[in-house]
């Protein structure tokens, strides 16, 4: 095997991203001030193409969370929330979201603009709403709740895709009387045919993880390459990055490099990483040789690898059916088969998940999970805890026993031949 | 089987029995019996299937969370613990089937981990509309509704007819009528009947037979009008935040013992959920789907178009409080998230309000009751 150091240079890829959430900041920071509208929306199951159709920006308060946590700044946003009256047991983004606002909207990467629309897209997530409510509340911007049904059984139900159709056409009445432009189905079409082209590239970037060695982690890094597929989706230049970073991972794969000198363990990963601490907890796996063939995570914008895609010749239906075919939208069963089948088609050796106090959403059903896995389909599972936003659940020296513990296990296992 | 409860020491036995005795003697009697996680579920198509309806409202503290430590983590509340629990030691053997709503993120995914877990029983998920502003809100309830009577009727192994949806829509409507006139009577004399006997007499409704209930409710609101208890110099307040897991019945004495009427609040709110009358339309699941899209009780759990605080506002003047108690689970996050945006509201307008936190295991209610205390006597004596 190839040996290369532990850490993964600073390729192209990750530097034409840079610009490219530059440019988008950049781009938000005049649009007060300049009078274009803005709309903030959530990352699951987003409607972004119809509102680029009104030449809305588009905000994602749970990015600039994430952001704040890599930056190290979430910390004092969530005390800041906390000092207005945040609970300590609710989740650490909206904190974050609030303690920006309350700094005036200053984050490290510039000045975030107020919002015009709230657009509330509740695809898996009930805080989302409590969390719109409140900035509706704090900022007294018009608000817009798309319901999106939980797919609560194998599939998403004929009236599920009526209602938010419906729903949708009554989104883009609010738009166009708060932008004054006219819908265009044209356009939309065109911005739903970039998506589905990103989609398309950003799975067969995902598949390339099935590679022995995998060219790149599928969670640590995955989640890093994810970004303007959930940022930027429907516009040209995020085309053009998946195109990028195929090509890059595609020279990875053929000069078998990855992301480790050596790859040990497969992985798949459930759950959101720790972002203040997103360093640290990867050198925990590093260090074993550890590389996550799959995640759930980096899924969280679309579960495109199982198939969903956005699709011009079907606009408004497409978009109902990506946005309730989000992860967190899918029912406890349908997300344990989606591990199960990444264990199986990218040959894990085990599952790893990462259980966050911040999003029950993703947390609530994984001890079962665990007890489903280890118990019924004898797959390895390890379950260890902290947060994706707040700093002060991190327990490195406990996760750190707990992984090791873990591993050494696994390494006996395969020694003495219980682990094919 | 068992005569209704007497007095408030049997209700308050019937409320905290976590073996359930009303559903199992149903069930010896050859019926079947669904369950419902808070915070509300259409149990009048229950009802219309025949079978009997039962809210579950967690043990209230009455088991040690064990078995369902492994299944979910410890940053959850009590109630979907303890349902959980009450689910793996066999204490809801007796039911069919149970029914979640997609009121938090927690209590949807507990119906997935009931579906995994007890895999012989009905597990019905129902995503009721959170978009009540949509042109499509009640057919799309009006079809969920649908799917629920569809499983039922699988279940049964027969049609359920039109008729006999409209006599459990009326039977359901009776009774809420009765649980408002409660209501009212706390509102203009609530020294008449205290927040903790209303609670009881409101919980029985969600485990007795709804036709026996309703009985229950007609004598007990004749006593009480009867009663010739003197108003007090105590403190009007309104009580919010437990729409879903319930305080421990001690804590609610000990709030009245400290010096308040509670004149409103939202406790077992699922058994009330719809506040106006029902407007029949010739399709009783239509009819209900509309009393839900357009006339559902204000809660953390369901958007609504008006912003909720100009509803707390409007409530609490309307009822005259002196004051605004916040009594939320640990680790309910609807609740937590609200109480942000409407403390800040109160103490604009000038009204008082505080915080209490709660759990079902809590023994020591001594410090929440001198909180309150401390709370009454400042407004009081201000």
């Amino acid at each position: 095997m190839t040996a290369t150091a532990t850490t993964v240079p600073q390729d192209a890829g990750k530097t034409l991203q840079r610009d490219m959430l530059a440019k988008y900041y950049g781009a938000l920071e005049t649009a007060n001030e300049k009078g274009e509208p803005v709309a903030y929306l959530f990352i699951p199951g987003n409607i972004v193409e119809l509102t680029r159709c009104f030449d809305f920006h588009a905000v994602y308060p749970e990015i600039n969370a994430l952001q704040c946590g890599i930056k190290k700044v979430a910390g004092d946003n969530i005390v800041r929330a906390e000092d207005l009256g945040y609970s300590s047991d609710v989740c650490g983004y909206v904190k974050n979201d609030v303690g920006l606002m309350l700094a005036d909207r200053q984050s490290p990467f510039g000045k975030i603009p107020k919002p015009d629309l709230l657009v509330c897209n509740y695809s898996g997530c009930n805080t989302f709403i409590k969390w719109f409510e409140a900035l509706a509340h704090f900022y007294g911007s018009e608000f817009f709740l798309l319901d999106l049904p939980y797919v609560r059984g194998t599939g998403i139900l004929d009236g599920d895709v009526a209602y938010v159709v419906e729903q949708l056409r009554e989104l883009i009445e609010r738009c166009e009387a708060r932008t004054g432009i006219a819908f265009s189905e044209v356009r939309l079409r065109e911005i739903l045919a970039r998506s589905r082209e990103a989609e398309e590239l950003w799975v067969q970037i995902l598949r390339l993880a099935q590679e022995r060695p995998s060219p790149f982690d599928s969670y640590f890094e995955a989640v890093f390459y994810m970004a303007p597929i959930n940022i930027l989706r429907g516009t040209r230049e995020c085309v053009d990055y998946y195109r990028h970073v195929l090509a890059e991972m595609q020279t990875r794969r053929d000069d078998r490099r990855g992301p480790v000198p050596e790859e040990k363990f497969r992985i798949v990963v459930e759950g959101p990483p720790p972002w203040p601490h997103f360093r640290a907890f990867w050198e925990l796996f590093k260090r074993w040789g550890a590389v996550a063939v799959a995640s759930t995570y980096s899924k969280v914008g679309g579960l495109y690898d199982p198939g969903v895609r956005h699709d011009p010749a079907r606009p408004r239906e497409s978009i109902a059916e990506y946005a309730m075919g989000s992860y967190t939208n899918w029912n406890l069963a349908k997300r344990a088969d989606l591990l199960r089948r990444y264990v199986e088609e990218y040959e894990a050796d085990a599952l790893v998940i990462h259980s966050v106090k911040s999003c029950r959403s993703f947390s609530v059903g994984q001890a079962d999970f665990r007890e489903e896995f280890v118990n019924e389909l004898g797959i390895p599972t390890l379950m260890v805890e902290s947060d994706l936003a707040d700093p002060r659940y991190f327990q490195e020296a406990q996760l750190r026993n707990r992984i090791d513990a873990f591993f050494e296990s696994l390494t006996q296992r395969r020694l003495t031949g219980a682990v094919a | 089987m068992s005569g209704p409860p007497g007095t408030l020491e049997d209700l308050r036995s019937l409320v905290e029995d976590v073996t359930f005795p009303r559903a199992r003697e149903w069930k010896e009697g050859g019926g079947k019996v669904i369950g419902s996680f808070p915070v509300y579920a259409p149990m009048e198509v229950v009802h219309a299937a025949g079978m009997l309806p039962v809210y579950l409202f967690g043990a209230g503290g009455g088991v040690e969370i064990e078995a369902a430590d492994s299944r979910i983590q410890s940053f959850v509340c009590s109630i979907t613990r303890s349902t959980l629990e009450l689910g793996l030691r066999g204490n809801l053997e007796a039911f069919d089937g149970l029914v979640f709503t997609n009121i938090c993120d927690v209590a949807r995914n507990l119906s997935g981990i009931f579906a995994r877990n007890f895999p012989g029983k009905l597990v019905e998920y129902l995503h009721l509309p959170q978009n009540v502003g949509s042109s499509m809100a009640v057919d799309y309830m009006t079809g969920e509704l649908r799917r629920l009577l569809a499983s039922l009727q699988r279940m049964n192994g027969g049609p359920v007819t039109r008729e006999r949806l409209a006599h459990s829509v009326a039977v359901f409507e009776e009774n809420r009528a009765l649980v408002r006139q409660l209501y009212e009577v706390r509102a203009t004399a609530p020294w008449l009947l205290p927040a903790h006997e209303a609670y009881l007499l409101v919980r029985a409704g969600g485990l007795l037979p709804k036709e026996e209930h309703t009985q229950l409710l007609r004598t007990a609101l004749a006593d009480i009008r009867a009663r010739t208890n003197r108003s007090m110099d105590k403190m009007r307040i309104l009580l919010i935040g437990s729409f879903c897991e319930q305080p421990p019945i001690t804590l609610l004495r000990g709030i009245e013992d400290a010096g308040c009427y509670v004149v409103d609040d939202d406790l077992a709110l699922g058994l009330r959920f719809i506040e106006r009358p029902l407007a029949a339309n010739g399709d009783p699941l239509r009819t209900l789907a509309e009393g839900f899209v357009r006339g559902a009780a204000n809660s953390s759990v369901c958007h609504s178009v008006r912003p909720k605080t100009e509803w707390l506002l409007e409530r609490a003047r309307a009822l005259r409080v002196n004051g605004v108690l916040f009594c939320t689970a640990k680790f309910c996050e609807p609740a937590l998230y609200d109480y942000v945006p409407y403390k800040q509201v109160l103490d604009k307008a000038g009204i008082p309000s505080l915080h209490v936190e709660f759990e079902e295991k809590m023994t020591a209610f001594e410090q929440a009751r001198t909180q309150v205390e401390t709370f009454a006597e400042s407004v009081l004596f201000e």
